[in-house]
Protein backbone atom coordinates (compact mmCIF):
# COMPACT_ATOMS: atom_id res chain seq x y z
CA UNK A 1 0.00 0.00 0.00
CA UNK A 2 1.18 3.27 -1.09
CA UNK A 3 1.12 6.03 1.64
CA UNK A 4 -2.44 7.45 2.07
CA UNK A 5 -3.13 10.65 -0.27
CA UNK A 6 -3.24 13.83 1.69
CA UNK A 7 -4.24 15.58 -2.02
CA UNK A 8 -8.42 15.50 -3.14
CA UNK A 9 -8.41 12.80 -5.86
CA UNK A 10 -8.88 15.28 -9.19
CA UNK A 11 -12.32 12.82 -9.92
CA UNK A 12 -14.16 14.36 -6.87
CA UNK A 13 -14.25 17.55 -8.25
CA UNK A 14 -17.14 16.17 -10.82
CA UNK A 15 -19.05 14.70 -8.10
CA UNK A 16 -18.79 18.34 -6.14
CA UNK A 17 -20.46 20.12 -9.27
CA UNK A 18 -22.49 17.39 -10.76
CA UNK A 19 -24.06 17.49 -6.56
CA UNK A 20 -24.52 21.54 -6.94
CA UNK A 21 -25.84 21.28 -10.28
CA UNK A 22 -28.01 18.40 -9.56
CA UNK A 23 -29.40 20.75 -6.37
CA UNK A 24 -29.85 24.22 -9.20
CA UNK A 25 -31.23 21.79 -11.74
CA UNK A 26 -33.74 20.02 -9.49
CA UNK A 27 -34.67 23.40 -7.46
CA UNK A 28 -35.54 25.23 -11.09
CA UNK A 29 -37.27 22.23 -12.47
CA UNK A 30 -39.44 21.62 -9.07
CA UNK A 31 -40.22 25.23 -8.20
CA UNK A 32 -39.69 27.83 -10.74
CA UNK A 33 -40.78 26.23 -13.97
CA UNK A 34 -44.34 26.10 -14.44
CA UNK A 35 -46.79 22.78 -14.33
CA UNK A 36 -47.00 21.05 -17.74
CA UNK A 37 -49.89 21.95 -19.37
CA UNK A 38 -52.00 19.02 -18.98
CA UNK A 39 -49.91 16.35 -16.57
CA UNK A 40 -49.46 19.29 -14.44
CA UNK A 41 -47.12 18.38 -11.24
CA UNK A 42 -46.68 15.43 -12.58
CA UNK A 43 -45.11 16.56 -15.51
CA UNK A 44 -42.01 17.59 -13.84
CA UNK A 45 -40.64 14.18 -13.59
CA UNK A 46 -39.55 15.50 -17.10
CA UNK A 47 -36.47 16.57 -15.76
CA UNK A 48 -34.71 14.10 -14.36
CA UNK A 49 -36.15 10.85 -16.39
CA UNK A 50 -35.38 12.87 -20.07
CA UNK A 51 -31.34 13.81 -18.77
CA UNK A 52 -30.88 9.84 -16.76
CA UNK A 53 -31.98 8.56 -20.49
CA UNK A 54 -29.17 10.87 -21.89
CA UNK A 55 -26.37 9.79 -19.83
CA UNK A 56 -27.68 6.26 -19.40
CA UNK A 57 -27.21 5.97 -23.15
CA UNK A 58 -23.87 8.23 -23.25
CA UNK A 59 -22.56 5.96 -20.61
CA UNK A 60 -23.25 2.69 -21.81
CA UNK A 61 -22.20 4.41 -25.67
CA UNK A 62 -18.54 5.05 -23.95
CA UNK A 63 -18.60 1.14 -22.57
CA UNK A 64 -18.55 0.65 -26.53
CA UNK A 65 -15.84 2.63 -27.34
CA UNK A 66 -13.93 1.52 -24.49
CA UNK A 67 -14.17 -2.08 -25.50
CA UNK A 68 -13.20 -1.15 -28.83
CA UNK A 69 -9.92 0.38 -27.32
CA UNK A 70 -9.30 -2.49 -25.30
CA UNK A 71 -9.97 -5.12 -28.22
CA UNK A 72 -7.82 -3.05 -30.01
CA UNK A 73 -5.09 -2.00 -27.86
CA UNK A 74 -5.18 -4.74 -24.49
CA UNK A 75 -4.30 -2.08 -21.92
CA UNK A 76 -6.24 -3.09 -18.71
CA UNK A 77 -6.99 0.93 -18.22
CA UNK A 78 -10.10 0.75 -20.94
CA UNK A 79 -10.94 -2.62 -19.37
CA UNK A 80 -11.41 0.00 -15.83
CA UNK A 81 -13.50 2.34 -17.81
CA UNK A 82 -15.32 0.38 -19.76
CA UNK A 83 -16.43 -1.45 -16.28
CA UNK A 84 -17.37 1.87 -14.61
CA UNK A 85 -19.36 2.88 -18.03
CA UNK A 86 -21.15 -0.66 -17.80
CA UNK A 87 -21.87 -0.22 -14.35
CA UNK A 88 -22.53 3.12 -14.17
CA UNK A 89 -24.89 2.78 -17.20
CA UNK A 90 -27.14 -0.12 -15.75
CA UNK A 91 -27.69 1.72 -12.44
CA UNK A 92 -28.69 4.82 -14.58
CA UNK A 93 -30.99 2.36 -17.32
CA UNK A 94 -32.65 0.86 -14.14
CA UNK A 95 -33.67 4.39 -12.93
CA UNK A 96 -35.11 5.35 -15.95
CA UNK A 97 -37.15 1.78 -16.25
CA UNK A 98 -38.09 2.70 -12.72
CA UNK A 99 -38.67 6.74 -13.56
CA UNK A 100 -40.33 5.74 -16.73
CA UNK A 101 -43.25 3.45 -14.55
CA UNK A 102 -43.64 6.10 -11.98
CA UNK A 103 -44.65 8.65 -14.62
CA UNK A 104 -46.49 6.33 -16.67
CA UNK A 105 -49.15 5.46 -13.99
CA UNK A 106 -51.13 8.80 -13.48
CA UNK A 107 -50.47 9.84 -17.19
CA UNK A 108 -50.78 7.02 -19.37
CA UNK A 109 -53.09 5.03 -16.48
CA UNK A 110 -50.34 1.83 -16.34
CA UNK A 111 -46.77 0.88 -14.75
CA UNK A 112 -46.12 -0.57 -17.83
CA UNK A 113 -46.79 -1.43 -21.38
CA UNK A 114 -45.17 -3.82 -24.01
CA UNK A 115 -44.57 -0.89 -26.30
CA UNK A 116 -41.55 -0.82 -28.70
CA UNK A 117 -39.47 1.95 -26.36
CA UNK A 118 -40.31 0.33 -23.24
CA UNK A 119 -39.43 -3.02 -24.21
CA UNK A 120 -35.97 -2.10 -25.86
CA UNK A 121 -35.17 -0.39 -23.03
CA UNK A 122 -35.61 -3.55 -20.73
CA UNK A 123 -33.68 -5.38 -23.10
CA UNK A 124 -30.50 -2.72 -22.86
CA UNK A 125 -30.75 -2.95 -19.26
CA UNK A 126 -30.76 -6.86 -18.90
CA UNK A 127 -28.08 -7.64 -21.99
CA UNK A 128 -25.62 -4.87 -19.60
CA UNK A 129 -27.08 -7.13 -16.47
CA UNK A 130 -25.60 -9.95 -18.69
CA UNK A 131 -22.46 -8.21 -19.17
CA UNK A 132 -22.10 -7.56 -15.71
CA UNK A 133 -22.96 -11.28 -14.76
CA UNK A 134 -20.72 -13.13 -17.35
CA UNK A 135 -17.42 -10.61 -16.22
CA UNK A 136 -17.97 -12.23 -12.68
CA UNK A 137 -17.81 -15.37 -13.63
CA UNK A 138 -14.50 -15.21 -15.33
CA UNK A 139 -11.24 -15.43 -12.93
CA UNK A 140 -8.75 -14.87 -15.30
CA UNK A 141 -8.31 -11.12 -15.80
CA UNK A 142 -7.10 -10.75 -20.03
CA UNK A 143 -9.85 -13.25 -20.95
CA UNK A 144 -12.24 -11.31 -17.88
CA UNK A 145 -11.83 -8.43 -20.15
CA UNK A 146 -11.75 -9.59 -23.73
CA UNK A 147 -14.67 -11.59 -22.83
CA UNK A 148 -16.00 -8.37 -21.64
CA UNK A 149 -15.16 -6.24 -24.37
CA UNK A 150 -16.78 -8.81 -26.90
CA UNK A 151 -20.24 -8.99 -24.82
CA UNK A 152 -20.54 -4.90 -24.27
CA UNK A 153 -19.78 -4.75 -28.27
CA UNK A 154 -22.83 -6.94 -28.68
CA UNK A 155 -24.90 -5.30 -26.52
CA UNK A 156 -24.42 -1.39 -27.75
CA UNK A 157 -25.89 -2.68 -30.62
CA UNK A 158 -29.50 -2.29 -29.03
CA UNK A 159 -28.73 1.34 -27.83
CA UNK A 160 -29.76 2.60 -31.48
CA UNK A 161 -32.68 0.76 -31.35
CA UNK A 162 -33.41 1.79 -28.20
CA UNK A 163 -33.19 5.50 -29.18
CA UNK A 164 -34.70 5.19 -32.65
CA UNK A 165 -37.56 2.92 -31.53
CA UNK A 166 -40.34 6.19 -31.49
CA UNK A 167 -39.37 6.44 -35.10
CA UNK A 168 -38.86 3.36 -36.06
CA UNK A 169 -42.17 2.09 -34.91
CA UNK A 170 -45.58 2.49 -33.34
CA UNK A 171 -45.29 3.57 -29.52
CA UNK A 172 -47.35 4.79 -26.79
CA UNK A 173 -43.95 6.41 -25.22
CA UNK A 174 -43.53 9.83 -27.00
CA UNK A 175 -41.57 10.85 -29.74
CA UNK A 176 -38.10 12.84 -29.15
CA UNK A 177 -38.55 16.10 -27.27
CA UNK A 178 -36.73 19.15 -28.94
CA UNK A 179 -35.97 22.51 -27.93
CA UNK A 180 -39.51 23.12 -30.64
CA UNK A 181 -41.47 20.82 -28.30
CA UNK A 182 -40.67 21.94 -24.66
CA UNK A 183 -41.21 25.52 -23.56
CA UNK A 184 -37.71 27.56 -23.11
CA UNK A 185 -39.16 28.08 -19.27
CA UNK A 186 -38.34 24.23 -18.79
CA UNK A 187 -35.12 24.04 -21.06
CA UNK A 188 -33.18 25.13 -18.34
CA UNK A 189 -33.73 22.65 -15.68
CA UNK A 190 -33.45 20.06 -18.35
CA UNK A 191 -30.23 21.33 -19.47
CA UNK A 192 -28.74 21.49 -15.72
CA UNK A 193 -29.56 18.02 -14.61
CA UNK A 194 -28.32 16.56 -17.98
CA UNK A 195 -24.62 18.20 -17.01
CA UNK A 196 -25.03 17.56 -13.46
CA UNK A 197 -26.09 13.57 -14.00
CA UNK A 198 -22.90 13.78 -16.93
CA UNK A 199 -20.50 14.84 -14.21
CA UNK A 200 -22.22 12.45 -11.46
CA UNK A 201 -21.49 9.55 -13.88
CA UNK A 202 -17.72 10.72 -15.01
CA UNK A 203 -17.48 10.93 -10.78
CA UNK A 204 -18.77 7.18 -10.62
CA UNK A 205 -16.90 5.68 -13.54
CA UNK A 206 -13.64 7.39 -12.47
CA UNK A 207 -13.79 6.25 -9.26
CA UNK A 208 -14.48 2.60 -10.42
CA UNK A 209 -11.77 2.56 -12.35
CA UNK A 210 -9.50 3.93 -9.56
CA UNK A 211 -11.00 1.14 -7.77
CA UNK A 212 -9.95 -1.71 -10.57
CA UNK A 213 -6.21 -0.43 -11.08
CA UNK A 214 -5.57 0.16 -7.14
CA UNK A 215 -6.23 -3.46 -6.78
CA UNK A 216 -4.44 -4.80 -9.89
CA UNK A 217 -1.44 -3.45 -8.47
CA UNK A 218 -1.83 -4.66 -4.94
CA UNK A 219 -2.38 -8.46 -6.23
CA UNK A 220 0.70 -7.77 -8.58
CA UNK A 221 2.48 -7.42 -5.40
CA UNK A 222 0.63 -9.42 -2.74
CA UNK A 223 2.11 -12.77 -2.80
CA UNK A 224 -0.57 -15.59 -4.59
CA UNK A 225 -1.27 -17.55 -1.68
CA UNK A 226 -3.12 -13.98 -0.02
CA UNK A 227 -4.01 -12.64 -2.88
CA UNK A 228 -8.21 -12.90 -2.65
CA UNK A 229 -9.90 -12.52 -6.19
CA UNK A 230 -12.95 -9.85 -6.36
CA UNK A 231 -15.58 -11.21 -8.18
CA UNK A 232 -16.23 -8.57 -11.64
CA UNK A 233 -13.35 -6.50 -10.75
CA UNK B 1 -5.15 -16.99 -32.46
CA UNK B 2 -5.10 -12.93 -32.08
CA UNK B 3 -5.72 -13.13 -36.02
CA UNK B 4 -8.86 -15.28 -35.94
CA UNK B 5 -10.29 -13.22 -32.96
CA UNK B 6 -10.67 -10.57 -34.81
CA UNK B 7 -12.04 -11.79 -38.07
CA UNK B 8 -15.05 -13.11 -35.35
CA UNK B 9 -15.40 -9.93 -34.07
CA UNK B 10 -15.27 -8.22 -37.69
CA UNK B 11 -17.96 -11.37 -38.64
CA UNK B 12 -19.81 -10.25 -35.49
CA UNK B 13 -20.17 -6.81 -36.03
CA UNK B 14 -21.29 -6.96 -39.31
CA UNK B 15 -24.02 -9.73 -38.80
CA UNK B 16 -25.20 -7.24 -35.98
CA UNK B 17 -25.23 -3.70 -37.78
CA UNK B 18 -26.59 -5.92 -40.66
CA UNK B 19 -30.18 -6.51 -38.03
CA UNK B 20 -30.10 -3.24 -37.21
CA UNK B 21 -30.33 -2.21 -40.67
CA UNK B 22 -33.10 -4.97 -41.32
CA UNK B 23 -34.95 -3.60 -38.15
CA UNK B 24 -34.49 -0.27 -39.03
CA UNK B 25 -35.92 -0.48 -43.10
CA UNK B 26 -37.07 -4.33 -43.02
CA UNK B 27 -40.71 -5.43 -42.95
CA UNK B 28 -40.11 -6.06 -39.14
CA UNK B 29 -42.37 -2.60 -38.94
CA UNK B 30 -45.34 -3.89 -40.42
CA UNK B 31 -45.39 -7.30 -38.69
CA UNK B 32 -44.63 -6.46 -35.16
CA UNK B 33 -47.21 -3.54 -34.62
CA UNK B 34 -47.81 -1.62 -30.91
CA UNK B 35 -51.06 -1.26 -32.20
CA UNK B 36 -53.74 -1.10 -35.10
CA UNK B 37 -55.21 2.03 -36.54
CA UNK B 38 -59.27 1.88 -36.96
CA UNK B 39 -58.69 1.11 -40.60
CA UNK B 40 -56.42 -1.59 -40.43
CA UNK B 41 -58.57 -2.78 -37.31
CA UNK B 42 -61.59 -2.92 -39.84
CA UNK B 43 -59.93 -4.06 -42.71
CA UNK B 44 -58.65 -6.99 -40.61
CA UNK B 45 -62.78 -8.09 -39.28
CA UNK B 46 -64.21 -7.55 -42.62
CA UNK B 47 -62.27 -9.74 -44.67
CA UNK B 48 -64.42 -12.28 -46.00
CA UNK B 49 -62.99 -15.25 -43.64
CA UNK B 50 -64.06 -13.28 -40.82
CA UNK B 51 -67.39 -13.38 -41.06
CA UNK B 52 -68.93 -15.84 -38.93
CA UNK B 53 -66.48 -15.67 -36.02
CA UNK B 54 -67.20 -16.37 -32.56
CA UNK B 55 -66.77 -12.81 -31.21
CA UNK B 56 -65.19 -14.59 -28.02
CA UNK B 57 -62.53 -16.30 -30.16
CA UNK B 58 -61.63 -13.06 -31.43
CA UNK B 59 -57.94 -12.27 -30.06
CA UNK B 60 -57.10 -9.26 -27.73
CA UNK B 61 -55.80 -6.58 -30.11
CA UNK B 62 -54.69 -3.16 -29.09
CA UNK B 63 -56.57 0.18 -31.01
CA UNK B 64 -54.92 3.84 -31.38
CA UNK B 65 -55.95 6.82 -32.22
CA UNK B 66 -57.47 10.26 -30.75
CA UNK B 67 -60.61 10.42 -29.24
CA UNK B 68 -63.38 11.86 -31.75
CA UNK B 69 -64.53 15.13 -29.91
CA UNK B 70 -67.52 15.09 -28.64
CA UNK B 71 -68.03 11.08 -28.92
CA UNK B 72 -67.69 10.85 -24.91
CA UNK B 73 -70.66 9.14 -23.17
CA UNK B 74 -70.20 8.49 -19.64
CA UNK B 75 -72.75 6.23 -18.01
CA UNK B 76 -74.19 5.51 -14.74
CA UNK B 77 -71.27 4.13 -13.05
CA UNK B 78 -67.84 5.72 -12.61
CA UNK B 79 -65.89 3.53 -15.04
CA UNK B 80 -68.89 3.10 -17.80
CA UNK B 81 -67.95 4.59 -20.68
CA UNK B 82 -68.24 4.76 -24.42
CA UNK B 83 -66.20 6.89 -27.04
CA UNK B 84 -65.60 6.90 -30.61
CA UNK B 85 -61.76 6.05 -31.39
CA UNK B 86 -60.54 7.66 -34.51
CA UNK B 87 -57.75 7.69 -37.48
CA UNK B 88 -59.08 10.22 -39.23
CA UNK B 89 -60.61 7.60 -42.10
CA UNK B 90 -62.31 5.12 -39.98
CA UNK B 91 -64.25 5.01 -36.75
CA UNK B 92 -64.53 2.16 -33.76
CA UNK B 93 -66.82 2.93 -31.22
CA UNK B 94 -65.01 1.58 -27.93
CA UNK B 95 -66.95 0.68 -24.84
CA UNK B 96 -64.76 0.38 -22.07
CA UNK B 97 -65.05 -0.62 -17.97
CA UNK B 98 -62.14 0.58 -17.37
CA UNK B 99 -61.32 3.55 -15.17
CA UNK B 100 -59.99 6.24 -17.53
CA UNK B 101 -56.58 7.69 -17.02
CA UNK B 102 -57.10 11.41 -15.70
CA UNK B 103 -55.43 12.79 -18.85
CA UNK B 104 -58.40 10.84 -21.00
CA UNK B 105 -60.33 13.57 -22.64
CA UNK B 106 -61.71 14.41 -26.11
CA UNK B 107 -59.09 14.95 -29.12
CA UNK B 108 -56.10 13.08 -27.23
CA UNK B 109 -54.39 9.98 -28.47
CA UNK B 110 -55.45 6.88 -26.76
CA UNK B 111 -54.31 2.94 -27.11
CA UNK B 112 -57.44 0.73 -25.94
CA UNK B 113 -57.14 -3.30 -25.43
CA UNK B 114 -60.07 -5.57 -25.74
CA UNK B 115 -61.61 -7.01 -28.71
CA UNK B 116 -63.72 -6.18 -31.22
CA UNK B 117 -67.42 -7.98 -30.70
CA UNK B 118 -69.80 -9.16 -33.17
CA UNK B 119 -71.66 -6.24 -33.56
CA UNK B 120 -68.73 -3.69 -34.97
CA UNK B 121 -67.74 -1.86 -31.55
CA UNK B 122 -64.83 -2.25 -29.31
CA UNK B 123 -64.96 -3.80 -25.72
CA UNK B 124 -62.29 -2.43 -23.76
CA UNK B 125 -61.08 -3.00 -20.39
CA UNK B 126 -57.61 -1.11 -20.21
CA UNK B 127 -57.34 2.43 -21.51
CA UNK B 128 -54.10 3.74 -21.90
CA UNK B 129 -53.10 7.77 -22.76
CA UNK B 130 -50.88 8.72 -25.51
CA UNK B 131 -48.64 12.07 -24.57
CA UNK B 132 -47.22 13.65 -26.84
CA UNK B 133 -43.55 15.34 -27.06
CA UNK B 134 -45.09 18.65 -26.04
CA UNK B 135 -44.67 20.25 -22.97
CA UNK B 136 -45.84 23.48 -22.65
CA UNK B 137 -46.50 25.56 -19.45
CA UNK B 138 -51.01 25.86 -18.77
CA UNK B 139 -52.70 29.03 -20.65
CA UNK B 140 -54.82 31.46 -19.13
CA UNK B 141 -57.58 29.51 -17.72
CA UNK B 142 -56.06 25.68 -18.12
CA UNK B 143 -56.23 23.31 -15.85
CA UNK B 144 -53.83 20.28 -15.97
CA UNK B 145 -55.53 17.01 -14.94
CA UNK B 146 -52.78 16.84 -11.80
CA UNK B 147 -53.67 20.69 -10.44
CA UNK B 148 -51.98 21.02 -6.64
CA UNK B 149 -55.85 21.85 -5.06
CA UNK B 150 -58.62 19.79 -6.97
CA UNK B 151 -57.11 16.74 -8.65
CA UNK B 152 -60.30 15.75 -10.11
CA UNK B 153 -60.82 16.56 -14.43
Amino acid sequence: MSAPQRRIAPEHWFGVAGLILLAVGSYLGLVEAPPERYMGEVGRILYIHVPTAWIGLLALTAAGVFAGLYLVQRRPRWDDLLTGCVEVGVILTAMLLIQGSIWARPTWGVFWTWDPRLTTAAILLLSFIGVLALRAFVEDPQRRARWTAVATLVAVLDIPIVYFSVKWWRTLHQDFSSPETVAGAMHWPLRINAFALLALAIWLILRRARLSRQRRSARATAPPATSTLVAGD
Amino acid sequence: MKRSGSLYILIAVVLAVGAIIFLAVGGLGDNLVYYWSPSELRAHYDAPTGQNEDPLNRAVVRLGGEVKPGSIVRGDGASDLSFVVTDGKQEVVVHSTAVPPQMFREGIGVVVEGVLASDGDFRSERIMVKHDNEYKAPTNGEKPAYAPANGTM
